[in-house]
């Protein structure tokens, strides 16, 4: 018997060792590079090779990742990259920090000089890779991480579609019932900012109706966005505005025979009896800007925060079928209003559904309180 | 003969379990079905209009060509291999432990918790620690199965693959309360380690793979050369022997359980420590499920399991490569691993048993 263990040990003694070759030699490059130079990226076009890591895939046809890889199609053609230029990671859940880091290594080993990862669970992953790898630029969507070299972050004044999106749906409720499946609480900024400028759209409009918010705690999960949809209609909501990756409510509100307002891309396309509008990105607006600036070596690692002016974001088309007579005006005076800076959306004082009052006269949230420190709703808005 | 003349419909194929095959024809029977399985899945990526070879020629590459790659391909292999071992040694006395998943997930949130909250002390009294209670952790959750099935007789297959979910909700929860990262503005995550938390790569790659080779060869010596492994086999062959030779049946359960759950729990530790650096509600992602068919693929065999679970590490990060590689939908890479999945296990199932068609006179 002991014969036997000492054989087995054996082996497995020569397996460690074996491993260890493979793996072996130079595993600590990282740590010798250690010259805190910055760097400043220039490009050329020829040699960018850009990595995209995706929550799910293009190929659903419409959401969150279908319009982010529109917009990286959109920047190869305003540049003329080659197909060969571009690496897409896609079904790389954000919640698996191994997968994530592990997609970004496989762009690198691709030769990516630039990596955009789009989805708000890449963050921490792509923070510690920025600084593994100070050669490679690193662009995060949504988040709000940066440091000094070569990780920025970017995202856009998205509320400022929800609000035209508002107003389309305040003047179709005949309910006067408006639901919004969040895909968070009221402790986020970015959906709960969402929320009140798509209910202060409403109430620009129509003083009675009620906005009721059901919360998924996820940023991605069709069956709970279904269910939530599904139980703001049975409550007699009306048109349902939602935040939250697939189409699923508004398929739902086309089912039921109601309405909606769709986000990401254009959700006439998958719900067309029932869409209003939708809220959309148009990201190629950014990724064409910061592509661009890399090639010049203009790029720098800071925070972009683009809006309905940079064209980052937009309502879809309205649907002329269904939309209540006189929208197309209202919507019209109010965007003029924003892109000439007359009206911000969060101007003034604002009063909470909870009795308090934000901000002040004459003046308007800054962005640090819009994208932070959103946690109260607006005074039409219903938790259920 | 009674039989057959009552019922006088004999069904027109039926399975029938053969004697023991040889070992050549064993080998035999296991190359055709992976030679199948590369054939069916060439036939499907045909269709979607891909050269086979140059596919398969990148998921063997996408998982060897750089030193990069190797330590990704062994990084997804140490947990898969750990958690292996931990089934093992459930299956080996016939207990069917479902529950890895959860398992692992309780190793890791016992470890997690000194982490977050206790990081302070020195780095390796710290690991050691986090060690320790990740041990404790899904040792215990592996033990409310088996203190079950010991008193009350219920169905471990159930009862460990429902506490997976119970302990996936666990994380959710404290991810969104207790834990919750302070510095997130109300995004719902857990912190990242401190770097005095995290354990040190090796050559590379995270620690975890000493852990998980000293295990295997842990797990061989126990199962193999001690009393201890000795009578769980007999209670895997038969609860009655093992009573009639004085073996405390029930006890044994318990604590080959605590030990299964207990080695799964440190394969969560090891995930959430040395690869994820956080905890993550895919600290577990699968593997626990995936270990019981790298487990029996393996035959309950400890050194058979490394290899086992090398190839499927493999083939899970040559698909990674491959799917950027040609722009394949994900989905499609999943199909491909699901076809060779498909005959290998297939496969294993004529190794035990063969179909035996119609004969021509009843009554035989």
């Amino acid at each position: 018997m002991r014969k036997k263990v000492l054989k087995v040990t054996g082996i497995i003694l020569s397996l460690v060792l074996v491993l260890g070759l493979m793996t072996g030699c130079g595993s600590k490059k990282t740590t010798s590079d250690k010259k805190e130079e910055k760097k400043q990226f220039k490009i050329a076009k020829k040699d960018l090779k850009i990595g995209v890591i995706h929550i799910s895939d293009p190929s659903e046809g419409s959401g969150y990742t279908y319009t982010h890889d529109q917009g990286i199609i959109a920047m190869q053609k305003k540049l003329g990259l080659k197909d060969s230029q571009i690496v897409r990671k896609t079904n790389i859940t954000d919640t698996d920090p191994t997968k994530t880091e592990t997609a970004i290594k496989e762009c690198i080993e691709d030769g990516c000089n630039v990596i955009f990862g789009t989805s708000w669970g890449y963050m921490d992953t792509m923070e510690a890779m920025a600084k593994e790898y100070p050669d490679v630029a690193f662009s995060h969507g949504t988040g709000y991480k940066k440091n000094d070299s070569n990780f920025n972050n970017y995202f856009g004044r998205i509320y400022q579609a929800r609000y035209l999106s508002g107003i389309a749906a305040g003047l179709k409720t005949k309910s006067n019932k408006i639901g919004y499946v969040a895909a968070m609480g009221k402790d986020n900024a970015e959906v709960t900012g969402g929320v009140d400028a798509f209910a202060m759209g409403i109430y620009s409009v129509n003083k009675k109706a009620k906005v009721y918010v059901k919360v998924t705690n996820s940023w991605f999960n069709p069956n709970e966005e279904t269910n939530a949809a599904k139980a703001l209609i049975s409550q007699g909501c009306d048109v349902i505005g939602q935040h939250c990756d697939t189409p699923n409510p508004q398929l739902e509100a086309e089912k039921a025979g109601v309405w909606g307002v769709g986000y990401n891309s254009d959700m006439t396309k998958d719900a067309p009896k029932a869409t209003l509008t939708s809220t959309i990105w148009n990201w190629g607006a950014y990724y064409t800007e910061a592509v661009q600036e890399l090639i010049d070596g203009t790029w720098k690692p800071e925070v972009y925060y683009g809006g309905m002016k940079e064209g980052l974001v937009d309502i879809a088309p309205l649907n002329k079928k269904l939309i209540a007579p006189g929208t197309e005006k209202k919507i019209e005076e109010a965007k003029e209003k924003m892109l000439s800076g007359d009206f911000n959306v969060f101007d003034g004082v604002i009063e909470t559904n909870d009795g308090k009052k934000v901000g002040k006269k004459g003046e308007t949230l800054s962005d640090e309180d819009i994208k932070g420190k959103i946690n109260w709703y607006f005074k039409n808005i219903v938790v259920k | 003969m009674e039989a057959s003349k009552k019922t006088g419909r004999e069904p027109l194929l039926r399975t029938v379990k053969r004697a023991e095959l040889s070992r050549k024809k064993t080998m035999i029977l296991r190359a055709a079905s992976v030679l199948l399985a590369l054939l069916a899945g060439g036939i499907f990526l045909l269709i979607i209009g891909f050269n086979p070879f140059t596919v398969y020629q990148t998921i063997i590459s996408g998982a060897f060509r750089s030193e990069m790659a190797v330590q990704a391909t062994i990084r997804i292999m140490i947990p898969l291999l750990i958690s292996s071992l931990g089934v093992t040694m459930a299956f080996k006395m016939r207990f069917w432990n479902i529950g890895a998943e959860g398992q692992i997930i309780m190793g890791a949130i016992f470890a997690t918790y000194f982490a977050l909250y206790q990081n302070a002390m020195p780095h390796v009294l710290l690991l050691i620690i986090m060690f320790i209670f990740s041990v404790i952790g899904g040792g215990l959750f592996g033990l409310i199965p088996a203190f079950f099935k010991a008193k009350f007789n219920t169905n471990e297959t159930l009862f460990t693959l429902m506490l997976n979910y119970i302990a996936l909700n666990v994380i959710v929860y404290l991810r969104d309360g207790p834990w919750k990262d302070p510095a997130s503005s109300g995004f719902p995550k857990i912190a990242r380690f401190d770097l005095n938390a995290q354990l040190d790569s090796v050559l590379g790659v995270q620690a975890g793979w000493i852990i998980a080779l000293l295990l295997t060869a842990i797990v061989y010596i126990y199962l193999k050369y001690t009393k201890q492994g000795y009578e769980i086999s007999v209670v895997g062959d038969s609860h009655a022997t093992a009573k009639y030779a004085g073996i405390p049946v029930k006890r044994m359960m318990l604590r080959t359980m605590f030990l299964s759950g207990a080695i799964c729990g440190i394969a969560g530790m090891v995930q959430a420590t040395g690869s994820d650096m956080t905890l993550a509600t895919s600290v577990a992602g699968g593997v626990g499920f995936t270990a019981i068919i790298v487990a029996w693929l393996a035959r309950l065999n400890p050194a058979a399991i490394v290899i086992v679970s090398f190839l499927f590490s493999i083939l899970e990060k040559g698909s990674s490569v491959m799917q950027s590689t040609y722009g394949l939908s994900s989905y499609s890479a999943d199909v491909l691993q699901g076809i060779i999945l498909f005959f290998v296990l297939g496969c294993e199932f004529f190794v035990r048993y063969k179909f035996v068609g119609r004969k021509g006179g009843a009554g035989k």
